[in-house]
């Protein structure tokens, strides 16, 4: 992909890869509703990695790859973290999670309904994100 | 993220400055988790300086609003901005939270 960035797996990244991301984006004359929801998508899978697949184990690193290509904002992640298991994924009860005072358990939800597509594989010990959306 | 408080009578209001996300959003938790809160009557935050909020932020307010709700206190946003309360309208959290366009609107709730 045509942008790439390799970041440390702190939760203090988490501004620089948006930042990046608005970067690609800064072109393509978003809406500023669209623009932030393809970096909240982002950025909810890039804390996700950071924090449950790599424990905040900043000797650890992301890839980030990030691409516009005909009309189509595409996102790619590799680490060598935990994977993801999406099969396990429930979406969220917004009232439940209310009443509990569950602090959690919605970022997903948020990349689900923003993104085109979600997808996650592994590949040996390589784990991959991918997501894309249409912005044209 | 910067917190500015201000105090009148039964009211406390919280203007955030900034960008809520797992790594800034430590600070507010902190906050809304103080018990002193708990004697207000209500609760505003003005998010017109908020520029961003990810998840992590919003699971600070889903995380207190029961607690809150629990104690007689009110919790209301206002001065949103638009891009910032399509995120809370993704998931449906704008009918489940007080959100008014207006400070004074915010005060007459």
């Amino acid at each position: 992909m045509k942008h790439a960035i390799r970041i440390s797996c702190s939760r203090s990244n988490l501004k620089t890869v948006r930042d990046f991301v608005a970067g690609v984006l800064q072109e393509h004359q978003l809406s500023d509703i669209l623009q932030n929801q393809i970096i909240l998508a982002v950025d909810e899978i890039v804390a996700n990695l950071i924090i449950h697949s790599n424990q905040e184990d900043e000797s650890k690193h992301l890839d980030i790859r990030v691409a516009v290509e005909d009309q189509e904002f595409r996102f790619e992640a590799e680490d060598d973290g935990e994977s993801f298991s999406p099969s396990e994924y429930r979406d969220p009860d917004l009232q439940e999670h209310i009443r509990a005072g569950k602090k959690g358990g919605v970022g997903i939800a948020l990349v689900n309904r923003i993104m085109d597509q979600v997808e996650f594989t592994t590949i040996g010990t390589r784990n991959f994100c991918r997501l894309s959306k249409r912005i044209g | 993220m910067k917190i500015a408080q201000h105090t009148d009578n039964d009211t406390l209001t919280l203007a955030l400055d900034g960008e809520l996300d797992a790594s800034s959003s430590v600070s507010l938790d902190t906050e809304l988790t103080k018990p002193d809160i708990l004697s207000y009557r209500k609760v505003m935050i003005d998010c017109q300086r908020l520029n961003y909020i990810s998840s992590a932020g919003l699971g600070v307010f889903i995380s207190h609003l029961q607690r809150f709700q629990d104690a007689g206190v009110k919790l209301v946003f206002f001065n949103m901005q638009d891009k910032v309360h399509n995120v809370f309208e993704i998931l449906g959290l704008d009918s489940l939270m007080t959100i008014v366009p207006t400070a004074q609107e915010a005060a007459s709730v």
